[in-house]
């Protein structure tokens, strides 16, 4: 904090602000029509991930709007002196998973990026929004900015995941529990023994999809599971710096018996697989269950809303999930495209084929996870069983590149949103664990990856 | 920031909960790089069939509500993406007012540094508003920021908060960045006391 003064919003210092073709053109010609520059380069990151194709990349881009927007962040970072990590580089990817994977993400930090999911780097213990183009522009020039403090909001969840039950599960079953406005206006702490449990992968799941919630972020405590992730990365500390930092960073867990303007509790082993039915990511169930009924709606304007989903989804209330025959398969996003994400499905493919009723795509997050998974073998996991294997990016997730849905299309997705007309006009998303989507691809339609017959 | 006093407009309903951006402004128009030009593109997959003809049923293609300036929404309007494309599209139609129980922290943000004020008021209150316009695509309101209150011809029909500083550099159309510099020698003090305090870390 910079300063603070009476009736005034606190000046709020950023550590690192990470930058993307899509939220930043207007910020930086901002910039430039002021005769401002960019306070602190070396705390500004940029790559390319939203409307940048995941094929054939040794082509010139099909869609000149695109190209010149990408163009226009390399001119950008280069009169700014910004680093980019441009499509050429083994770290390009989605800003999100880019972040931690270079270390860049370390706890007590606060961090930016004009992009909603930026919640997601709260896994390691940092307070990180997204935000939109005045602000990002506020925060090239001042390196802060005006914020007002939120209250807090505990979700406690105890017990443990059981099998079959992934991170995606468990925030959609949060988000099921208190709605997509639950978590307006609050900063959302993860905290229990099924958070402790989680990997950092699984942290990262659970916190990107806190705006989803309708949360300004979403955090976890930091612990020996975040010190050994960030350990070695290309920006972490090194040596005695090293020590040091992980020293400091063990004093920033919230003290006990702090009070919190509210506190969820949930039991983690109610929970299970996760399917959404409709066009908020509120209107989920779980997989065992139904389409619900208009009886179920809770008032007229949620029974409205119901009806709307229907129609648009082209499904009937109370049909089984186990009935929703799908046409399209996509596992990436920022919330599922991780190395762990494609271990997880990979294992459910393995020795299968996608259904002849299904195109199925998978868009590692970065280049890097891509390597790695075909280091791994889970790349001709993958190819073998009829999947597309892509380069990273956020490609079918809000679908501004050519990875989009065709009208009336239906697609198992392990991303975070399904608006109407979020992955293509008239396309019908179901938001999946990467487990669950696999499934679906293979079988056609929504099965319970519970029972799945593994084929190691 | 653009300057927001009083304004006086009239009422377009689009009375549904959870209008997100991504139907405020679909993202294939988010890859123009200027600020500008965005109103054609709003609620467009909403407004446009997909054979590019208009939608009759949606309000906007309503002639009655041509020039309407003050949106009546739902709940938790403009959840989702942190496109400021989104109050960029409201704006650049035409829209100086929207009025619903609740938005999105981010989209309440971006619309406030465009000039936009998004008014929260009681769910029942809003409805109510909704129907008035419904039934009366001339029914018109009178926001004055200055005084906080929504008025209509029959007099003050509703008075609204908003955080006093927010409500400062709306009305006097201040530039938040120009603001923020003021304190360039706070920021400097900053970085100096974390780099000694903390020299370990790692940027």
């Amino acid at each position: 904090m910079v300063c603070e003064e009476a009736g005034k919003p606190i000046l709020l210092y950023i550590d690192l602000q990470l930058v993307h073709e899509v939220t930043s053109p207007q910020a930086f010609e901002g910039l430039r029509l002021n005769g401002r520059k960019v306070r602190r380069p070396e705390r500004t990151f940029a790559t390319v991930d939203h409307a940048i194709p995941t094929i054939n990349r040794n082509l010139p881009f099909n869609d000149p709007i695109a190209a010149k927007q990408v163009e226009t962040l390399r001119k950008n970072c280069k009169d700014f002196g910004v680093r980019l990590y441009d499509m050429d580089r083994i770290e390009q990817g989605i800003v999100h998973v880019f972040g931690p994977e270079q270390g860049l993400t370390q706890p007590g930090m606060t961090i930016v990026c004009g992009d909603s999911h930026t919640s997601t780097h709260g896994a390691f213990g940092a307070l990180a929004f997204g935000i939109g183009t005045s602000e990002v522009e506020h925060v090239l020039a001042t390196q802060t900015l005006q914020q007002n403090k939120s209250k807090n909001l505990l979700i406690q969840i105890d017990g443990s995941l059981p099998f079959g039950v992934t991170p995606k599960d468990l925030i959609l079953g949060i988000i099921n529990r208190i709605g997509t406005s639950g978590g307006t206006g609050f900063v959302i702490e993860y905290a229990g023994k099924a958070i402790e449990d989680l990997s950092m992968e699984g942290r990262m799941t659970v916190c990107n999809m806190s705006i989803e919630a309708g949360a300004k972020a979403g955090l976890v405590a930091p612990d020996q599971k975040t010190f050994d992730y960030i350990e070695g990365k290309t920006f972490s500390p090194k040596d005695e710096d090293w020590e040091r930092s992980v020293e400091f960073w063990r004093t920033l867990p919230t003290d006990a018996g702090t009070a919190y303007d509210q506190t969820v509790e949930i039991d983690a082993g109610q929970l299970e697989p996760y399917v959404t039915w409709g066009t908020s990511p509120e209107m989920s169930v779980k997989v065992t269950e139904t389409v619900p009924d208009l009886g179920d709606a809770r008032d007229e304007n949620q029974r409205k809303s119901f009806e709307r989903a229907f129609s648009y989804m082209g499904l009937e209330p109370t049909q089984r999930i186990d009935t929703i025959n799908i046409d399209r398969a996509f596992i990436g996003s920022c919330t599922n495209s991780r190395i762990e994400d494609l271990r997880e499905a990979a294992r459910v493919i393995k020795g299968y084929s996608v259904s002849d009723a299904v195109n199925a795509i998978v868009v590692p997050g970065s280049m890097q996870i891509k390597r790695q998974a075909e280091d791994e073998g889970l790349a001709k996991i993958f190819t073998d069983a009829g999947f597309e294997w892509r380069d990273a990016g956020c490609s079918m997730c809000l679908a501004m590149n050519e990875d989009i849905l065709k009208e009336g299309e239906r697609c198992a997705s392990t991303s975070n949103r399904n608006f109407e007309g979020r992955q293509g006009r008239g396309g019908r998303t179901h938001l999946v664990s990467p487990s669950m989507a696999a499934a679906a691809a293979i079988t056609g339609h929504f099965v319970d990856v519970r029972n799945w017959k593994f084929k190691d | 920031m653009e300057k927001f006093t009083r304004h006086s407009g009239k009422c377009v309903p689009l009375y549904q909960p959870n209008i997100d951006t991504d139907q405020i402004i679909p993202k294939q128009f988010l890859k123009r790089i200027e600020r500008t030009g965005y109103g054609e593109f709003l609620f467009y997959d909403w407004r446009f069939n997909s054979d590019g003809t208009e939608s009759e049923s949606f309000v906007l293609n309503d002639a009655r509500y041509d020039g309407g300036s003050i949106l009546i929404a739902g709940a938790n309007f403009g959840c989702g993406s942190s496109r400021e494309h989104a109050p960029w599209s409201l704006t650049d139609h035409g829209f100086h007012v929207i009025i619903a129980p609740s938005f999105a922290d981010i989209f309440y943000n971006n619309s406030i540094k465009n000039g936009l004020l998004p008014i929260t008021l009681d769910e029942q209150i809003v409805a109510g508003l909704a129907d008035k316009a419904s039934n009366d695509p001339a029914y018109n309101l009178t926001i004055d920021l200055e005084e906080k209150t929504v008025s209509d011809a029959t007099g003050v029909i509703a008075s609204f908060e908003i955080d006093e500083f927010r409500r400062h550099s709306l009305l006097n159309g201040l530039d938040d960045i120009g603001l923020t510099l003021q304190h360039a020698s706070a920021i400097a003090q900053y970085e100096d006391r974390r780099a000694a305090q903390t020299p370990f870390l790692a940027y």
